[in-house]
């Protein structure tokens, strides 16, 4: 397949999964507002999470709920914003519409005219929930679709790539910034106070009842496993790195076997397949996701030089 | 909304007689929209429009201020053609098509046309769409003009004229292919009672053409070649890559080596075949072309030469739709075919002919007035419409480069119903049905009726305000197709 449609269906991948993940982090801190009334819930880890709280300051002196929400969803010069996300994603597909189904592009195209209707954004604002449970919704139904009506060939393929690959960071930046949040004092654990956002961390990434499924007490440790190790559930780093290096050698073997890409990935991989949590946390659990998402950027460079090029 | 007002105000309907009731190709239609329950008529417009919307199936106006994508303007009644009168526009159309490759041929090869003084040789050499670069050389199969979008017209007695070809990548049909997915789902009861000739061969047709060039090559790799994402027509140009099912490339996706032409790949460099262009001459190789060209693709022109790639359209095949050209089609068509044309052309008057040229300024303000190698509805003037300021201004213009001009008497274009303002009006219409060269010609049976929405206008681009109507052409057995249950309940659950 062309090299530019390869390149314009992997971030559309991203871009797709990444508007979810931020739904994800906004929602749940919603929810921790109504389980922890009568205090302000702190939206600057869901800015950091998300990536810019530089730049949201140099709009807003301070935060508020309804200037978070506005600058994480409906703002166009931040680039991490939900529809920022959309808009780049339904661009790439723009580009690339005759090598994806009718069905996909039509979703896409529809939610983010959806997105950019004053009437929605203002809706959002008044019912928050029920906006980004559509949003979530939304980045399943793409996902869905781009299964269920494409061939499963390379586009497919690069799609789920990106996918997966922007899964994992996502992953592990929720768990860093809540880890460095939530236990800024080795005396707070196991508070209730504690349990309750760690189950929202949890629930941030859908993870709370597949958790349930293998762990009977929410702590810090056993969070950090899941999300990080877990080999069955399909939003872990492992999972998606296990999935991805598959995905990447389906689109790789036949020709570049031995492209950098291929290597990296093999390389993170086998490292995150052969670590326990003790030994993560042993070294510094935020120093290691740290250099996971180094090793991911690097493999995104990777990929670049590899296929895109 | 019904019917029964309808005012056809002295013009030729395609759907009406002169006193408002249906022609019998639109009785069908009529007693259905008559059997809507108030306001069903408005509801389905409207469901039309929003599907546009949703398929992102837009444009941008070159110039406009809030650079916005816009939806050509769509109205649900459709445009019904009979069968007798689509036999002679196919007919017609085949012959005009054949004539004009015949033409192509000729003047960039032997040029007995112009040798025998049918053509003067004049025109050719002032023709901005001229390709010498082309003289002496054969296309793949002898085709030069693969795809063809031809203007017609119906004056006030039913007579269909041809207004222009368009043989330099001709766009709308992706529309004609829309518009049906759209209208099936506006009158679904209509379509099972009606025989309506469908249209969704176009793109088998298209691809099957274009690999028709490579004859001889297993599996040749057909790609579109558009100007990129900005383009004005670049939906149609993503929409037949997807439904042909080849690659849609811009022009560096591209590379020349040792004269063949490659796709830049994930797992390297492919091999390309056939190129079914969009992309205007000018732009297509800096080497050959325009030098600062960044859309086409360096060295495209020695390859196709070589015979490693065919290229649809076919270079230089533009001086065959030159406005000034056009008058002499029918010339053309007795030379090639020694027969009468069976579809006439609009009488034209070339200015560069000076006694021509004084017949159009002394009565300038009762024609129509194009610029030859302008399309889009630019470069116009419209006599009756204008003002006597503008009509002296056009006047400078011709006298300042006669061959840059034509003039045509105005024409009363037919007209069809539209939904204004909540009722029936009528407004004017032109048709393009769409030709594809190949093996065999084919004719899509229908083609884009454009609508020029403005009351009393007969200017119908999209880029001057029109909009645009399903074509419906009968198949000559009157009767509809039989359908089995399953269509039957589908019909009841839409009712």
């Amino acid at each position: 397949m062309l090299s530019r449609v390869a390149h314009s269906i992997y971030w559309f991948g991203r871009y797709i999964e990444r508007a979810e993940d931020i739904a994800r982090c906004i929602d749940v801190n919603l929810q921790l507002q109504l389980d922890l009334p009568g205090e302000e819930r702190p939206w600057e880890p869901v800015l950091q999470t998300v990536g810019d709280t530089e730049m949201f300051f140099k709009k807003y002196s301070h935060v508020t709920i309804q200037n978070a929400l506005i600058f994480l969803t409906f703002d166009l010069e931040n680039p991490n914003s939900i529809l920022s996300c959309v808009a780049a994603a339904r661009e790439n597909a723009r580009c690339i519409r005759e090598s994806i189904s009718s069905e996909l592009w039509i979703t896409v195209n529809q939610f983010y005219l959806k997105l950019k209707d004053p009437e929605v954004q203002k809706e959002a604002l008044e019912s928050p929930h029920n906006f980004y449970s559509k949003v979530k919704e939304f980045g399943q139904l793409t996902i869905g679709i781009i299964y269920g009506t494409m061939n499963h060939d390379l586009a497919w393929s690069f799609a789920r790539l990106g996918t997966l690959l922007e899964r994992a960071d996502q992953t592990s930046r929720i768990l860093d910034v809540k880890y460095y949040i939530l236990l800024p004092d080795i005396s707070m654990v196991g508070l209730v106070l504690d349990t309750v956002q760690w189950n929202a961390v949890l629930k941030s990434v859908s993870a709370f009842e597949m958790f349930r499924k293998r762990y009977s007490n929410t702590t810090p440790h056993n969070v950090a496993e899941f999300l990080l190790l877990s080999q069955e559930f399909p939003r872990s780093m492992r999972f998606c790195l296990d999935q991805a290096e598959w995905t990447l050698k389906n689109i790789a073997l036949h020709h570049k076997a031995n492209s950098n890409s291929l290597r990296l990935i093999g390389k993170i991989r086998a490292d995150i397949d052969f670590t326990t949590i003790d030994e993560i946390i042993a070294e510094g659990l935020h120093e290691k996701i740290e250099k996971y998402q180094k090793h991911l950027a690097e493999l995104g460079n990777w990929i670049w030089k590899d296929f895109f090029n | 909304m019904k019917f029964a007002h309808y005012d056809t105000e002295g013009f030729y309907d395609e759907l009406c007689l002169p006193d408002g009731s249906p022609r019998p190709v639109a009785e069908t239609l009529f007693s259905r929209i008559n059997g809507l329950p108030e306001g069903e008529m408005q509801r389905r417009q409207k469901a039309a429009e929003s599907a546009f919307f949703d398929n992102g199936i837009t444009f941008a106006v070159y110039g406009s201020k809030d650079g916005k994508d816009k939806i050509i303007p769509f109205d649900v009644i459709p445009r019904i053609i009979s069968a007798e009168d689509w036999k002679i526009l196919d007919k017609g159309l085949r012959q005009r098509t054949a004539a004009l490759n015949c033409f192509l041929n000729d003047i960039y090869g032997e040029k007995k046309i112009l040798r025998d003084g049918i053509v003067p040789e004049s025109l050719i050499r002032t023709c901005p769409a001229y390709r010498p670069q082309m003289e002496n050389f054969t296309p793949p199969k002898g085709i030069w003009a693969h795809i063809t979008g031809t203007d017609l017209v119906r004056d006030s007695d039913g007579t269909f004229y041809v207004l222009e070809d368009n043989m330099r990548c001709p766009s709308g049909v992706s529309y004609v292919l829309q518009n049906r997915q759209i209208l099936k789902r506006t009158f679904p009861q209509v379509f099972s009672r009606c025989p309506i000739r469908p249209v969704d061969e176009y793109c088998v047709r298209l691809r099957e053409s274009l690999e028709y060039l490579a004859e001889g090559i297993d599996s040749p790799k057909v790609v579109v070649l558009t100007p990129g994402v900005y383009n004005s027509a670049y939906y149609e140009h993503a929409y037949l890559a997807q439904q042909m099912g080849v690659d849609l490339v811009c022009g560096n996706d591209l590379i020349v080596k040792e004269k063949k032409v490659y796709a830049r790949t994930t797992d390297g460099l492919v091999q390309v075949h056939v190129i079914y262009r969009r992309i205007d001459d000018d732009f297509l190789d800096p080497n050959v072309f325009r030098p600062d060209s960044v859309l086409g693709v360096p060295g495209l022109i020695e390859a196709y030469k070589a015979g490693n790639v065919a290229l649809a359209n076919a270079p230089g095949c533009g001086v065959a739709d030159d406005k000034a050209i056009y008058t002499f089609v029918p010339d053309i068509i007795r030379y090639y075919l020694g027969e009468d044309p069976l579809i006439s052309n609009v009488p034209t008057f070339v200015c560069e002919d000076s006694k021509q040229m004084k017949h159009v300024l002394e009565n300038i303000d009762k024609m129509v007035v194009k610029a030859t190698n302008e399309s889009g509805g630019y470069g116009m003037l419209v006599g009756p419409k204008s003002t006597a300021e503008e009509c002296a201004a056009f006047k400078k213009k011709i006298l300042a480069n006669p061959r840059n001009y034509i003039a045509q008497p105005m024409i009363s274009l037919s007209r069809v119903p539209c939904i204004i303002d909540e009722k029936f009006e009528g407004r004017h219409v032109d048709l393009r049905p769409y030709i594809i060269q190949g093996k065999e010609t084919y004719i899509l049976p229908g083609g884009l009726t454009r609508v020029a929405l403005k009351k009393g206008s007969v200017v119908v681009n999209s880029s001057q305000g029109g909009g645009c109507k399903d074509t419906w052409v009968l198949a000559e057995n009157e009767r509809a197709p039989e359908h089995g249950q399953a269509r039957q309940w589908m019909e009841q659950q839409q009712q």
